[in-house]
């Protein structure tokens, strides 16, 4: 066993994990945190992304031992004083999701490209997405949510 | 309309809970003692099971216990089943192979179940499945549909002769080959369509409880119909009697058709839970969702058509060889059957037409219905055939098209369907506008001064949704009906709950149907709860899937709806006693027609639960109706698609530079909603056209393609920006007017990527998926 | 994945010391390939020692005449930094376009060529650019390097600590992506050093990331896109596949080496 030690949605978490599980099944299993999904075994689907240190990382491609001493966000951590995300509402108004299953992963890389990315525009946003697949909604949608979100949160 | 009823552009109520992360699918679903269950899977594609040793697993820490067939045909359990039975045109029924849950003496495809473990923990489960020592003969495996009837083939099936399930037919063969005879120009295609894997992004998932105290099974699993799913695993399998057991189906992530199916991974974890007196749960990785979801298309087609010399279609005809998989799964024989030869008439007026279809078995996982099908490999077929007559007879392909176009209604077309209604000069007219189709020669030039093929191509679809009126595909073959039923119970305090046998994994029923529910009612959509997924609270009903929710689904609930409004005019003609006839239910009142005395819609309800104010003798109390609803025909979304891309000759990569769409689904309910079924069901198209392709080792009969390394998945930057616009001739056989939107998108997009792709490179040599390496093979020949 | 006990190394000798411990132990880096290879029980290590942590190994030093990059650098920050971009941007355009966005931010330079992963992007960098492996215990040059599939110069618990990259006059890397993986079907990094003009292929060869000396001949003469005109590795030594056959593979490779130049002019 390895005593982590992580902040996670802000709020502090210590645990005795096993060195071989997982972040994402740390998240789902032991703190309930069933928003972060999965959806493949070989880190391509991105339905398992959070928020590590600000940055977009595959939870399923992590230890939860690796994460140790990380600042994680997962999806049930972004609203802030019960109000909803841009990039959420952004999602919801444009409908950017249909069975919501890669959403939570979408809405994470998203809100990273958006924070993280000079220069928006389509083309930037579809090969940002490149690890993020959504079986359902052809993508339109979510790149006119990310761009609609990015022209919000940029003021 | 209201501003929230049938045609409002409203956001989904479903959504607050996906984009919070508070989305409950199965594998979210915990219970308290619940172990694991992890698949023994066949690593080779056929051999007898001599021998299955436990020991070495048994004594691994965390390991509960170990299953094989033997252990569930020891229960008495029946294999899994298919619903639909298919005669061949000698008038034998198709020949079935039994379908184990777990192979007890032969598997038949990579990733078939020999045996589970159920342990502790996920790794302890699948730990324990690796130690189990299963010892196999191996043996011979055919995986190309092509080479299954061989006489060398190896048969998948050891009582079933040249692995043919069935030999199908539809037409008339005799009136077909005359008009041929007669023909002026024959247009001839080989075609292989290839073999999709649905890759939901959600895998599979099942829980199985059993209540050793009442006997009662619950299963929490991932399917698009759930009570499909009880009566099967009541009737056939025989896990527990139907009222002992309650199937949940949560939110589901995705379907595509492939969680239609009664799989044996759920089967068994239901059955071991009642063995093992624990919950057991299992959840696909992928990699077993690559191997085990039943698979799309996979057909070997031979079509020709024949033209008179004024470029009329004379008649048409198709042999297709169709890749059944090793098992018959729940559907998958009406797939290339009635779903696919019924849909070769197209738009077009044809008079003769004839298809054969040979259903064919292989060392392969199972083939069954994926988005669209068979109605994808109908068009394709068509579609295909139409272009490539055009560019032979050195006619526009638009006004071929026109030219053949079926303009009356009814129109009866050779293949059993009766198309009721359709404007499919409009569709083409406007997409042709769209894309601004006069002048493409001049965006060609300029793609050609840049070093680049630019290609455009059309594809005027139809499908037949809606499935399906009952008594017609019961003559088909069907062993079930394909009504659907809704329950709607108005409380007490005037809110509405309504119960649907539909299934929602992404369509957004719990908007679009409470759409229609305020509408009618014409109560805030607030007010309305859409309740699924759950075979103790919902009546029997037939699931999600053919693009039937709204047409039949909501036709149902439509039903309930009138009934309800009719027993509530009655309660308020009796308070403000009038007759009911005088009675109009507006703004959420009833009220005398023409005068200001009315009775709020939130009294009525109460007014019907307390039963003060009528004579229960007259009146039953309550407000909560039920109905089911048989639809007297099919629907037939139609429309046109045109593809324009351009080709790198240099790499052979393809990029679709200008996609538009214009289809007919009658009554549009939510327009955002539709939109985003067209663009999702377009990429699926444009991803069997240009990407996807489910390869098995003709050799050694392993999955090539069984992860994101190698299946390729369409991306954000592989979707090009779609534009869509919509007719409307409302569906004349329910009484919403819809026509379902689902699957027109993959059923539409092949054929006009491909026609597209082949009027780049000027020849038309190429098949699915177009890859960069094959359309640069292509050019260089 | 198969049990394993896990480490955390803080510095280098600390992980010298835990992987020592035991024979089957193996270094965690980013793990962007390991865990996923672990995940499908492809490796079964008994202990993992994580260096992930340790901050002497992340770094980006632009230096007068090269650039040493910490071998536990994430993709990501090779490809941001602004000085690295400006001496040579080749670099970090490739370590941009390596994996996506999620990959970049976790999967490390040190990793990478440590896997030597015959489609990855890195190798190609270090092999045209001359670099030089700076490991625990020596330094390799990257033609000594990179000894095959899945396999380098590296002996048992050897420590990459950092890569160093001779600033090239020009460089250009072009790769063409498989189209379900994304890693390299064919990858061509040419480069003018001071040593000459150096060209490295990945994703295509049979035995990994490979120099092509004819490209790097004409284009000493002639530094242009059209000096490799008719030029192409022999299909023989190339990988064939699902996603592209030898001769495709072979073709690729020109056309990127080709549109690589044409950058640079």
């Amino acid at each position: 066993m390895t005593k982590v030690s992580m902040r996670i949605n802000g709020e502090q978490v210590n645990a005795d994990v096993d060195g071989a599980q997982l972040l994402a099944y740390f998240l789902r299993d032991k703190l309930n945190l069933t928003g972060t999904h999965i959806g493949c075994d070989t880190s391509q689907c991105g339905a398992c992304v959070v928020h590590l240190n600000g940055r977009a990382v595959k939870s399923c491609t992590m230890l939860a031992a690796q994460a140790d001493g990380a600042d994680i966000t997962t999806i049930e951590g972004i609203q802030k004083n019960g109000e909803l995300h841009p990039v959420q509402r952004a999602f919801q108004q444009h409908h950017a999701l249909q069975c919501g299953f890669c959403t939570p992963g979408m809405i994470m890389a998203a809100v990273d490209i958006i924070e993280n990315t000079n220069d928006l525009d389509e083309h930037s946003v579809r090969e940002q997405l490149e690890g993020n697949i959504c079986r359902c909604t052809g993508y339109q949608n979510i790149i006119a949510a990310i761009l609609s979100a990015a022209k919000e949160m940029r003021g | 309309m209201s501003n929230t009823g049938i045609g409002a552009r409203i956001e989904r109520t479903e959504d607050k809970r996906f984009i919070t992360g508070n989305g409950r699918y199965t594998d979210d679903i915990n219970l308290p003692g619940q172990v694991y269950a992890s698949f023994v899977r066949s690593p080779h594609a056929h051999a007898k099971v001599t021998g299955i040793d436990a020991k070495d697993a048994l004594a691994l820490k965390g390991v509960v216990k170990v299953f094989t067939g033997k252990d569930m045909e020891a229960d008495g359990l029946g294999g899994l089943i298919c619903g639909w039975t298919v005669t061949s045109k000698d008038g034998e029924p198709m020949k079935v192979g039994g379908h184990p849950s777990l192979a007890p003496e032969r598997v038949r495809y990579v990733g078939d179940c020999v045996a589970v473990v159920i342990g502790e923990s996920r790794e302890a489960a699948r730990l324990g499945a690796e130690a189990v020592a299963v010892s196999y003969e191996e043996l011979d495996a055919v995986v190309e549909p092509a080479q299954a009837q061989n006489q060398n083939a190896p048969k998948v099936h050891e009582d079933i002769d040249k692995n043919l399930c069935f030999h199908w037919e539809l037409g008339d063969k005799e009136a077909t080959d005359a008009a041929f005879d007669k023909a002026a120009h024959v247009t001839h295609l080989d075609i292989v369509n290839n073999r999709l894997i649905p890759n939901a992004i959600e895998p599979r998932a099942a829980l199985g409880d059993y209540n050793p105290g009442s006997g009662d099974y619950t299963l929490y699993t991932t399917s698009q119909n759930p009570h499909v799913e009880r009566l099967v695993l009541s009737a056939f399998v025989g896990v527990a009697p139907e009222h002992k057991l309650r199937v949940i189906s949560p939110d589901v992530g995705g379907g595509f058709g492939s969680k239609i199916f009664v799989y044996a991974e759920e089967t068994v974890c239901l059955w071991a839970a009642g063995k093992i007196q624990r919950p057991v749960k299992w959840t696909a990785e992928r990699s077993e969702s690559f191997l085990s979801d039943a698979h799309g298309r996979d057909h070997v087609t031979r079509a020709e058509l024949a033209l008179d010399g004024d470029g009329r279609f004379l008649a048409l005809r198709a042999h297709t060889v169709a890749n059944l998989g090793a098992y018959l799964s729940t559907f998958s024989s009406s797939v290339p059957t009635y779903l696919y030869g019924t849909l070769l008439s197209g738009q077009y007026d044809i008079a003769a037409i004839h298809v054969e279809v040979e259903g064919v078995y292989t060392h392969t996982a199972p083939v069954d219905a994926y988005r669209g099908a068979g109605r994808p490999e109908a068009t394709f077929v068509v579609e295909r055939l139409v272009e490539r007559a055009a560019r032979e007879t050195n006619k526009d392909p638009a006004e071929l098209r026109k030219k053949n176009f079926v303009t009356k209604f009814p129109h009866q077309t050779p293949v059993i369907l009766n198309y009721d209604t359709g404007d499919y000069n409009a569709c083409i007219d406007r997409a042709s506008e769209m894309i601004d189709y006069k002048s493409f020669d001049k965006r060609r030039k300029e793609a050609q001064a840049k070093g680049k093929l630019r290609g455009i191509g059309f594809s005027t679809y139809i499908e037949a949704c809606g499935l399906a009126p009952s008594n017609a595909v019961g003559s088909l073959g069907a062993g079930v009906g394909l009504w659907e039923s809704a329950e709607v119970r108005v409380n007490p305090t005037g809110n509405v709950e309504v119960l649907t046998g539909a299934h929602s994994h992404g369509q957004g029923h719990e908007t679009s149907f409470a759409q229609l529910v305020s509408d009618r009612l014409t109560i805030p959509i607030e007010d309305i709860t859409i309740v699924h997924g759950d075979t103790a609270s919902v009546q029997f009903g037939m699931g999600t899937y053919g693009s039937r929710s709204a047409a039949v689904g909501m036709s149902a609930i439509d039903g309930a709806l009138d009934k309800v409004i009719t027993k509530a005019k009655r309660i308020a003609a009796h308070i403000l006693e009038v007759q009911p006839d005088d009675i109009e239910l507006a703004d959420a009142a009833f009220r005398i027609k023409g005068t200001n005395k009315f009775i709020p819609w939130g009294e009525l309800a109460l007014n019907a639960y307390t039963a003060h104010k009528f004579s229960t003798s007259e009146i039953e109390p309550g407000l909560k109706e039920t109905a089911f609803y048989d639809p007297t025909n099919f629907t037939f979304p139609a429309g046109c698609h045109i593809c324009e891309l351009e080709v790198d000759p240099q790499t052979g990569c393809v990029e679709i530079v200008d996609y538009v769409a214009v289809d007919d689904f009658g009554t549009i309910i939510n327009p955002m909603i539709v939109e985003g079924q067209v663009h999702g069901g377009v990429l699926q198209g444009i991803g069997q056209a240009l990407l996807e392709n489910g390869v098995y080792d003709v050799e050694t009969g392993q999955l090539v393609t069984g992860s994101y390394m190698d299946y390729t998945m369409p991306r954000a930057h592989d979707a090009p920006p779609l534009r869509l616009d919509f007719t409307n001739t409302p569906a004349p056989s329910n009484p919403l007017g819809v026509k379902g939107c689902g699957e027109a998108g993959a059923i539409a997009a092949p054929a006009a990527v491909l026609n597209a792709l082949t009027s780049a490179i000027g020849h038309e040599n190429i098949s699915m998926p177009a890859t960069p390496a094959k359309v640069w093979r292509a050019i260089q020949t | 994945m198969y049990p394993f006990t896990y480490h955390r190394a803080s510095s280098i000798e600390q992980a010298q010391a835990l992987l020592d411990v035991s024979d089957d132990s193996k270094l965690l880096a980013g793990g962007q390939t390991l865990i996923p290879t672990l995940k499908q029980h492809l490796a079964s290590p008994g202990a993992l020692v994580d260096i992930g942590k340790i901050e002497a190994l992340r770094f980006v030093r632009v230096e007068k005449a090269s650039v040493v990059v910490g071998a536990a650098t994430p993709h990501a920050q090779v490809a941001g930094d602004g000085k690295l971009a400006q001496k040579i941007p080749a670099l970090a355009h490739l370590a941009g376009k390596i994996g996506d966005p999620h990959v970049r931010n976790v999967g490390t330079l040190g990793g990478s060529i440590a896997n030597n992963d015959p489609a990855a992007d890195y190798p190609a960098a270090c092999l045209a650019l001359g670099a030089t492996i700076q490991t625990d215990k020596r330094n390799i040059s990257a033609d000594d390097f990179f000894t095959g599939l899945f396999e380098t110069a590296l002996e048992e618990h050897e420590i990459i600590t950092e890569i160093s990259f001779p600033v090239p006059k020009l460089a250009a890397y072009e790769k063409f992506p498989n189209p379900a993986s994304r890693y390299a079907l064919a990858g061509v990094f040419v480069a003018q050093t001071e040593a000459g003009v150096r060209v490295a292929v990945t994703g295509a060869g049979v035995n990994g990331v490979f120099r092509m000396t004819e490209m790097e001949s004409a284009l000493a003469n002639n530094w242009s896109a059209d000096a490799l005109e008719g030029i192409s590795p022999s299909a023989d030594s190339l990988l064939s596949d699902l996603h592209g056959a030898a001769d495709y593979r072979a073709h690729l490779v020109n056309v990127m080496a080709k549109r690589a130049v044409a950058q640079t002019c």
